[in-house]
């Protein structure tokens, strides 16, 4: 190619990604000028149900959830650096995020609903923050857990590379263990980022303290089709919500994978490879170079102005004594506010109900639970053959991957509609129907699971039950079950979690003007939001946690540990 | 030696936290590092000189006693220090070129001088071409070329080497010793003094003035030091050099002179040598006349360095099987047996001779008077001799040779120990 050509092709791709930008700043700004127009509570809960309105509702949608995974980006980055860091904060913040990935998210979105609005009277802002902090809250302690962890278990030499060359903090972060942990914070992010959805659509219109609020949005767009019961619309929806899934997948994570890869801490060339047809654009493109040489006086800056954050290094001596006073002092002052907060929890709690407020969802708890384990069995009777179809055939895991995917990424909730058209239709007593409604979303984790465990058996172990003549139910037991299992643990943890988050939305389901209600946990932490119960609320989702902890405990930890100790291929 | 003073150890111990207590790694080191000098830390692994290395650089604290640079007692890692590693530790998504300034961008020196700088160090070392690459991409010699061109852009007092060849192939290491000994000769080299970590005898004599051969146990003390005063470069062939290499084999290999005379759990740690392994040297003894060989030659014959032979010796001298005497290794009668019997017999004399070795006999006697026995139990029991990471090894080399000589059986899944059923006789 002559030197001219190729400049003109380079001209070409920069004149595309410099339009690509410009419009994505302008859908920006457009979108996010509603954010901060006020509002009359009065109207906000009929939305405008034309069509043509769905790229402006899609482009609000888009910059919650895009709003959420910077948010929680930045949380990850401070809550794992200070649990990481300091031994005594440590203690306190583990736990703490232990206990918040199991706190059902929705319930949070009841109370941040509450406070947001509270905290910006007579704005859409208060809603939007409100929804934004409901995605967020969906995303955010995975990705937390996975830094944590590689900030903690990072490889010794690049430790003592850091600390022998005497690089300050901010290199040490920005060089060493950001990298180390990029692949696995982006993946992390890809999939709760895909799991926001459903919370996306889920906070869009919401009542609370007995009113409607809702914003401009996809969700929210759904939600007022789904009112006025009208199938077209809801098609509609449907349809653009595939589009930005799929759309965002293209556009932003698989770039974003692919581009990752070079973080890989490994010694040679990997044979496979993620790849992007965006990357590539991007990458043939002057404007990133060009973007990176005039940013770096602004880096150097940057970088010289961080010397204040110090140099890495741990002091050889220690003494003894004022560690173990500070020690003392901390966790006074923690048991302190713990036990204030408490009590005045508890004095709450009895001035207003009784503690006697527990007893209902304990009962109730017990519906929804049996509702859980037949979602979690039905699915793995269904999907794990299934899956291991697929999986051992590398031509129908092509296709099929990716299409599992975004099926799992499609917020369930989106079809529930459909699913109660059908239900209305024939008549299916909704204790029984919201079961199918919560497998909607929880399946499809056991499905990709499955089919990514059964990619993982080395096909010589397969060629050696060949040859020994291993088939039927011999082989499923001796190769294929304890082959899977490890990958079809991780799947059951989080359809699992799903089903518990998708009941509170799934034992309550109205379609235009009809309400069809299950009596279950989902259904009481539902109601007691829709009429601004707080006592019952705060039970509810208490006791919805404490049943997500035991399980886990009980069920899921075990699993795990014998995945771990026997089933590692 | 008349060069200044620049690293200094006095007293220094290191200790890990064990069961009972404080488990002692290292023990009362009295080391001073001169400029001008190459010292080579040798010792057998858990001797303790990768944690010697890391003290001296004021990366891992001391227990007790003092470790100072130029007079100054560290509070932090070393100023006057940069390391190389064995394992390269270059940051995988930098180019050659970035690996390389990280040293000097650490220190705030600016983009134009940092690119000089870096520009000449790529250059003394060989690797100008190879400046945009990223590390993946490059050979394990090129790879370390850029842990030492990291180690020297910063100038260093002192250059610290953690067995910077050891994951390199024979070839590959020779080449990059001799151009390192070449430029260190010829006086080009930004560094005044270089202290190199080694397991490998003959690495330690090719390249330092002074070779410090530390001992394992009880824990870790200079067993020796010998000065180097060939003329460099030096010629392995030489008889100068082989005596050398020779006496410091034996200063390497043989008992201290304080050592206790009963072996006891915590004084005979088991070497981490595979059973297949043992056998394969114990054949390979038996093949040669009166089933004895000089240890060098051993290794030699099999392409290996004596070092790599060191645990698969020890613990043939440990079993009974085999015996050094001076520089030769020879099997003993039991030995002899072992090496040319069956697989049902070598299993049945093995085991008998695996029950001599305390940690082994120990299972075997316990599970005579109790059926079964949690693998904690024993975990416990060493730990008061131990670092977790070796109480893990030293069980599984038991738990290997107990097996085989089916002294007792292990099941994983419940981490117990168990007498096997006595076979049914044919």
């Amino acid at each position: 190619m002559s030197p001219l050509a190729r400049r003109s092709r380079s001209l070409w791709t920069d004149l595309v990604v410099a339009a690509a930008v410009l419009v994505l700043g302008y859908l920006v700004l457009r979108a996010g000028k509603g954010a901060t127009v006020n509002f009359d509570p009065a109207d906000v809960a009929t939305a405008d149900t034309s069509p043509a309105r769905l790229p402006y509702d899609a482009a609000r949608s888009l910059l919650r959830m895009f709003a959420a995974l910077g948010l929680s980006v930045c949380f990850t980055f401070v809550y794992a650096y200070a649990a990481a860091k300091s031994r005594r904060l440590e203690r306190v913040l583990i736990p703490a995020l232990d206990i918040l990935q199991s706190v059902p998210v929705l319930g949070f979105l009841t109370v941040a609903v509450t406070g947001f609005i509270a905290l910006f009277p007579g704005s859409v802002l208060g809603l939007e923050c409100a929804s934004i902090f409901a995605i967020f809250t969906s995303q955010a302690w995975n990705m937390t857990f996975s830094f944590y962890r590689t900030l903690t278990a990072l490889p010794r030499e690049l430790d003592e590379v850091s600390r022998s060359f005497g690089f300050t903090r901010w290199m040490r972060f920005w060089r060493v263990e950001l990298p180390s942990g990029a692949i696995d914070l982006v993946w992390n992010a890809m999939m709760s980022f895909a799991g926001g959805w459903f919370f996306l659509v889920a906070s869009e219109a919401i009542s609370v303290g007995n009113r409607a609020y809702s914003l401009p949005g996809v969700g929210s767009y759904a939600g007022a089709a789904i009112a006025e019961g009208d199938l077209g619309k809801i098609g509609w929806a449907i349809a653009t919500m595939a589009v930005m899934v799929v759309g965002v997948n293209f556009l932003f994570w698989r770039p974003l994978t692919a581009w990752v890869e070079k973080f890989k801490n490994e010694q040679s060339e990997a044979s496979e490879v993620q790849r992007s047809v965006v990357l590539d654009l991007l990458r043939r493109a002057n404007v990133p170079t060009a973007i990176g040489r005039w940013s770096r006086p602004l880096r150097d800056a940057v970088g010289r102005g961080a010397r204040v954050f110090g140099r890495d290094d741990r002091p050889l001596v220690h003494d003894p004594a004022r560690r173990r006073a500070g020690d003392l002092l901390f966790g006074a002052v923690l048991l302190a506010l713990l036990g204030w907060g408490l009590y005045d929890l508890l004095r709450y709690l009895h001035r207003r109900t009784g503690l006697g407020v527990f007893g209902e969802p304990l009962l109730l708890g017990l519906a929804t639970l049996a509702r859980v384990a037949v979602v979690v069995v039905v699915a793995t009777l269904v999907w794990v053959p299934v899956g291991v179809r697929i999986g051992f055939s590398p031509r129908l895991a092509r296709i099929a991957q990716p299409v599992v995917q975004v099926l799992a990424s499609f917020p369930a909730n989106f079809l529930f509609p459909l699913a109660m058209w059908v239900f209305l239709r024939t008549g299916v007593d909704m204790n029984l129907g919201c079961v199918a409604l919560m497998a909607l979303g929880a399946q499809w984790y056991v499905l990709f699971n499955t089919v990514a465990g059964a990619m993982a058996i080395p096909s010589d172990l397969r060629e050696a039950m060949d040859d020994l003549g291993v088939r039927g139910w011999q082989r499923w037991r001796r190769l294929i079950l304890p082959g899977i299992f490890p990958a079809y643990v991780t799947g059951g943890i989080t359809a699992s979690g799903g089903a518990w988050n998708a009941s509170i939305v799934s034992e309550v389901v109205t379609f235009g003007g009809t309400t069809l209600t299950a009596t279950g946990l989902g259904a009481y932490v539902f109601r007691a939001t829709e009429t601004g119960d707080h006592p019952r609320l705060i039970a509810g989702v208490a006791v919805m946690s404490l049943y997500v902890v035991v399980l886990n405990r009980l069920v899921w930890r075990r699993l795990h540990g014998v995945a771990q100790r026997r089933y590692t291929l | 030696m008349t060069g200044e003073v620049l690293l200094s150890a006095h007293g220094l111990t290191k200790a890990y936290a064990g069961a009972d207590g404080e488990l002692p790694v290292l023990g009362g080191i009295d080391l001073e590092v001169r400029a001008g000098e190459v010292v080579a830390l040798l010792g057998k692994s858990g001797s303790g000189k990768s944690t010697l290395l890391r003290c001296l650089a004021g990366l891992v604290p001391a227990s007790s006693g003092t470790v100072a640079y130029r007079g100054e007692p560290l509070t932090g890692a070393n100023p006057g220090t940069a390391m190389v590693f064995q394992t390269f530790a270059l940051l995988p998504w930098l180019t050659v070129r970035q690996n390389v300034e990280l040293g000097l961008e650490a220190k705030g020196v600016g983009r134009k001088e940092r690119a000089r700088a870096a520009g000449q160090a790529i250059d003394l070392i060989g690797l100008d071409g190879f400046e945009n690459a990223y590390p993946k991409e490059l050979s394990g010699g090129m790879r370390q070329r850029v842990g030492f061109a990291r180690a020297l852009v910063v100038e260093p007092d002192v250059l610290m080497m953690d067995e910077p060849f050891s994951a390199l192939d024979v070839l590959t290491a020779e080449n990059l010793r001799g151009e390192l000994m070449e430029l260190w000769e010829s006086g080009q080299f930004p560094t005044r003094a270089v202290v190199l970590v080694t397991h490998n005898i003959e690495e330690a004599v090719l390249m330092a003035d002074r070779v410090v051969v530390l001992g394992a146990r009880p824990y870790g003390t200079i067993r020796s030091t010998f000065a180097v005063d060939l003329p460099r470069p030096r010629d392995r062939r030489s008889t100068g050099f082989l005596d050398l290499v020779d006496s410091v084999y034996r200063a390497m290999t043989g008992r201290p002179k304080d050592a206790p005379g009963r072996s006891v759990l915590g004084s005979t740690p088991l070497p981490s040598a595979s059973v297949d392994g043992l056998s394969g040297l114990a054949e390979i003894l038996a093949r040669h006349a009166s089933d004895r060989s000089d240890v060098a030659d051993l290794a030699d014959g099999l392409g290996l360095e004596v070092d790599d032979l060191l645990p698969q010796i020890d613990a043939l001298e440990l079993l009974g099987l085999a015996e050094v005497s001076g520089a030769d290794l020879a099997l003993t009668p039991l030995g002899s047996a072992f090496a040319r019997a069956d697989v049902q017999e070598s299993k049945r004399l093995f085991g008998e001779a695996a029950l001599s070795v305390p940690l082994v006999s120990l299972l075997a006697t316990s599970l005579t008077r109790t059926p079964t026995l949690r693998r904690g139990f024993f975990r416990d029991l060493l730990s008061h001799h131990f670092t977790s990471e070796q109480v893990e090894g030293q069980l599984e080399t038991a738990t290997d040779w107990g097996r085989y000589g089916e002294l007792y059986a292990y099941d994983a899944a419940t981490a117990t120990y168990y007498l096997p059923p006595t076979p049914p006789l044919p």
